[in-house]
């Protein structure tokens, strides 16, 4: 008896290799990897033209920033007496630290441009028309989760350009009617220097360790997770509401 | 027997009060949790520097010079002219950003978005809407100077209201 017929074999691979339709869909629906595929896909909807690979792109890109991102994580302390040493260390001193640096950069670029281009696509081929009306919300959702991740990930090398930008886009929040102490109806509604959104964004009133920390465990835990979950709802909606959009 | 019934709750009315009572109380809890888990992240101490702090003697400031002594901590620049001594608050009125003193040109610039304010606070250049803030100036009994971060106000406010400038008639009523 060949190791293929054991016991082990058998318990992680529960069906053969396929020989007909049957067994290649069972396949499919027996695999936690292959599963989040559609069993069947239509010959025009793979055409490459047609949707330039775009969502899948974003989606391999954020698999890409969590890889990197964690192994940055290895080497960097969110703070602020070494935070800027840290990053320097990585890209003078950790091996190959410039390379995982250098692709998690890029891919965070990359991945607004493959998001927006993705929506771009979708729009222009009428795929948000019902039934993928919800999608396209969901979808919008993961556009401000993908921005709002490149904005927290923008402070973390603590340098000038970090240190003046999280100023420069706190203080917008600081101006966000009602709930910034600087906008409109902010002081009506209660809102203060100590009590108002660049308050909580910020633990403090200027960017400080408690800004860094917070960045910190909202860029590499809260919006990941929130993204990560987002994901899921997105992928099961295109298959839920009748698979990938083709052309008619 | 029916004033029995009037008077005692039969069990299904018993069983739906007390049903409706669950769910305020649910509510009530969750309500009371999510307070709690925003009240969380808004922290009661900073550990950043008071508002309010004290700036030396007037002695400490030529005329003519805007002192960068306090600049880091406090993110104020003590001015001193022939008028007096004022405290400018070194924050771009346009987004933020701290403007550097360009003792050469006389002016401040601001990195970020190219704003200019003259030693006044007034703009020359740049997005800046308004000039500098000042911020609330006065002599302690002791002859040193206190500045106060959290009471400020804008230069045409601050030309007029008392508060905002110590004038040399006073530093010089003071001894210092």
């Amino acid at each position: 008896m060949g190791f293929r017929q054991g016991h082990v074999w058998r318990s992680i691979f529960r069906v053969g290799l396929p020989s007909d339709r049957r067994g290649r869909l069972r396949v499919v629906l027996a695999n936690f990897f292959l599963h989040l595929h559609p069993t069947k896909v239509p010959r025009s909807g793979i055409r490459l033209t047609y949707t330039f690979c775009l969502g899948g792109l974003s989606a391999f890109l954020f698999v890409l920033l969590t890889v990197t991102g964690v192994f940055l994580m290895f080497y960097y302390v969110p703070d602020t007496g070494r935070a800027y040493a840290d990053m320097k260390d990585i890209g003078y001193v950790v091996p190959f630290g410039r390379v995982m640096r250098a692709a998690h950069r890029w891919a965070a670029h990359g991945m607004v441009v493959t998001v927006i281009l993705h929506m771009t696509r979708v729009f222009l081929t009428g795929s948000y028309k019902p039934p993928r009306e919800f999608n396209w919300v969901v979808g919008v959702t993961l556009l401000v989760l993908t921005l709002l991740l490149s904005f927290t990930g923008y402070l973390l090398p603590w340098d000038q350009l970090a240190y003046w930008a999280i100023t420069v886009g706190t203080n917008m929040a600081a101006a966000a009617p009602v709930v910034g102490h600087e906008g409109p109806f902010g002081h009506p509604a209660g809102a203060r220097v100590d009590s108002d959104l660049r308050y909580l964004l910020l633990g403090g009133t200027t960017v400080g360790q408690n800004a860094l920390l917070r960045f910190y465990v909202l860029h590499c835990v809260a919006l990941p997770l929130a993204a990560v979950v987002l994901m899921g709802v997105h992928f099961w909606r295109v298959r839920k509401d009748g698979g990938i959009s083709r052309p008619l | 027997m029916a004033s029995d019934a009037d008077a005692r709750m039969d069990r299904r009315e018993f069983g739906a009060r007390a049903l409706r009572a669950g769910w305020w109380t649910l509510a009530a809890t969750g309500a009371a949790a999510t307070w709690a888990t925003v009240r969380f992240f808004v922290p009661r101490a900073t550990y950043e520097p008071p508002a309010r702090f004290v700036a030396g003697r007037p002695a400490d400031y030529a005329v003519g010079e805007v002192s960068v002594t306090h600049l880091a901590a406090q993110q104020v620049w003590i001015v001193r002219d022939e008028q007096g001594i004022y405290a400018l608050v070194a924050q771009c009125t346009h987004l933020g950003c701290r403007p550097n003193w360009l003792a050469e040109e006389q002016r401040f610039k601001c990195p970020c978005h190219g704003s200019n304010f003259d030693r006044s606070g007034k703009v020359i250049a740049g997005p800046a809407p308004k000039p500098l803030r000042r911020a609330a100036i006065s002599l302690l009994r002791d002859g040193r100077i206190r500045v106060d971060r959290s009471e400020q106000a804008d230069l045409a406010e601050a030309l007029h209201r008392p508060g905002f400038l110590l004038t040399a008639e006073a530093i010089a009523q003071a001894g210092a």
